[in-house]
């Protein structure tokens, strides 16, 4: 090593300019809303190029992410607290002082938020399949938000909002489990959908095992197991388990394939599915049109399938007033 | 500390990397990040020209990385500041240009190392009041930018039209926060940037 006394070395890359083009390239692939597969060419490339760009993405990428992640906390709960009634299951107020406590900028609500875990959110009518190392597979629905905190000694998702079908790869040194409100759903092996209500929560086993239960003291202490075929239901004071047909339950995954699928579903019901998917609402003014049922299959963004039969089978009045449809007699 | 950071790196092929992608980040973010500040400090201490920091920050980075691709090293700390410390050593020896007092006190490498990890509660809080810190010391266009894009949600096109600016502005605003901001999180709080 002596002789190399002699050399200069080269100057070091400047990180001021490396550190600027990755935060180019993420707030472009963030924030543009059209990011393309030739921009995401031009990233590759950039980063296949030198370490040095890789850690700086990565850096950067991870601040933007962290800074996403206090509003995610605070948006699904909000809305949740904001029921027509004015009333709250108990959990729920608790998340609510939580989210609470989080937009005032409290320090004590931060800590659920560790390096570690990333947020994932769709909008109204997405729909996004969510990958991980381990081989669990998440996808979630419309409008849905999911932090995930995958370590190597942990794995936890929190279902904020929305509705989540979970794919999980099991895995008995480390069960894979999903909070709801206070409640807790643990892997024994399996496929399961969870969904957030405004008033209720729903656990439908499609395979293997699931425990459901509330880990902590205010929620209540029920514990199930549910099998293929259970769907679980909780509001803050109850639990009940039903068994439910296998097509029953592929009925309520139609959203996998971007389908909504009804059997004597009242129309009520039917358009509040609709109004998951499409942020022009759907409203049923007619108390006696709302409980008219309908067998039928439609896409999830087909509004107009929807009016249709409502206009045509029903003999219904159909009014699009551009910010929403108004259904009566 | 089993770990012997090497500088050889000419000798360590990218391409053979043993470590997934996914896990080489998941391991940099988790143990190595939240070292920056420590590291900036180490850095600053033993190196006279402050305006270098930040690319031996860099390079440190860059040589863990490299390292972690073959195999992620049991614990993440000493490792760190070895490399750390033997990125200085290596720089002040090849280098005429820098004079050797440029280097100081090496042996506090070691308090670095003896110092006990702070508790992870106190990382998540000191985080919060470093987040609002940077967002209070931000340029007050970026700081707008990036209240209105992170915490009110809104679009691009939406943050231009309520800034009344180009969204190429708007982009620009976000890119100087988005930087102010990783240093306050990660970096050293006192630091200069």
């Amino acid at each position: 090593m002596s002789d190399l006394r002699e050399e200069t070395l080269p100057p070091l890359p400047d990180a001021k300019r490396i550190r600027a083009r990755a935060s180019q390239f993420i707030l472009e692939q963030r924030t543009s809303g059209n990011w393309t597969a030739e921009d995401q060419s031009d990233l590759d490339a950039w980063l296949a190029e030198s370490p040095a760009h890789v850690v700086a993405y990565w850096r950067l990428d991870e601040t933007w992410e962290r800074t996403n992640r206090l509003a995610a906390l605070k948006r699904p709960f909000s809305s949740m607290a904001e029921r027509a009634d004015g009333t709250m299951p108990a959990f729920l107020k608790i998340a609510a002082a939580f989210a609470v406590a989080a937009a005032l900028g409290s320090a004590g609500a931060y800590f659920a938020l560790r390096p570690s875990d990333k947020t994932y959110a769709t909008a109204v009518g997405g729909h996004e399949v969510v990958k991980f190392a381990d081989g669990t597979q998440i996808e979630l629905n419309t409008d849905t938000v999911l932090r995930a905190r995958m370590t190597t000694g942990q794995r936890t998702v929190w279902l904020d909002k929305g509705e989540a079908f979970f794919q999980v790869k099991h895995d008995a040194a480390h069960p894979f489990v999903v909070m709801i409100g206070g409640r807790r759903v643990t892997d024994l092996g399996t496929q399961f959908l969870v969904r957030r209500h405004t008033d209720r929560l729903e656990v439908a086993v499609m395979q293997g095992r699931v425990r459901f239960d509330a880990p902590n003291a205010y929620a209540t202490k029920q514990t199930a197991l549910l099998l293929p075929g259970d769907v679980a239901t909780a509001t803050a004071q109850s639990m009940s388990v039903v068994k439910a047909s296998d097509r029953a339950l592929e009925h309520e995954l139609g959203w996998r394939r971007g389908m909504l699928v009804f059997h004597q579903t009242t129309l009520a019901d039917a358009a509040a599915e609709f109004n998951r998917y499409n942020s022009k609402k759907i409203i049923i003014a007619d108390p006696v049109a709302a409980h008219f049922t309908i067998g039928a299959t439609f896409p999830t963004n087909d509004v107009e399938a929807f009016t249709r039969v409502a206009k045509e089978v029903f003999a219904l009045r159909v009014e699009d007033n551009g910010k929403e449809i108004v259904i009566s007699r | 500390m089993g770990d012997t950071p090497d500088t050889r790196r000419e000798e360590q092929g990218s391409h053979r990397a043993a470590v997934s992608a996914p896990e080489l980040r998941a391991w940099f973010l988790r143990e190595v990040l939240p070292l920056e500040a420590a590291l900036t400090r180490f850095l600053r201490r033993n190196w006279r020209n402050e305006n270098e920091v930040d690319d031996l920050l860099q390079e440190v980075y860059v040589r863990v990385f490299e390292a972690a691709q073959k195999q992620i090293p049991e614990s993440a700390k000493p490792f760190v500041f070895t490399t750390a410390h033997n990125l200085l050593v290596d720089r002040v020896r090849h280098n005429k240009v820098v004079p050797i007092e440029a280097i100081g006190e090496l042996d506090t490498l070691n308090v670095e190392l003896d110092e006990p990890g702070p508790d992870r509660n106190v990382i998540a809080r000191d985080e919060l009041r470093r987040l609002q810190l940077a967002l209070d010391s931000l340029p007050p266009r970026a700081r707008e930018a990036i209240i209105l894009k992170q915490v009110d949600g809104l679009a691009r096109r939406e943050v231009a039209a309520r800034m009344k600016i180009t969204e190429r502005t708007v982009q620009w605003h976000l890119s100087e926060g988005l930087q102010a901001l990783a240093a306050a999180l990660y970096g050293d709080p006192r630091g200069s940037k």
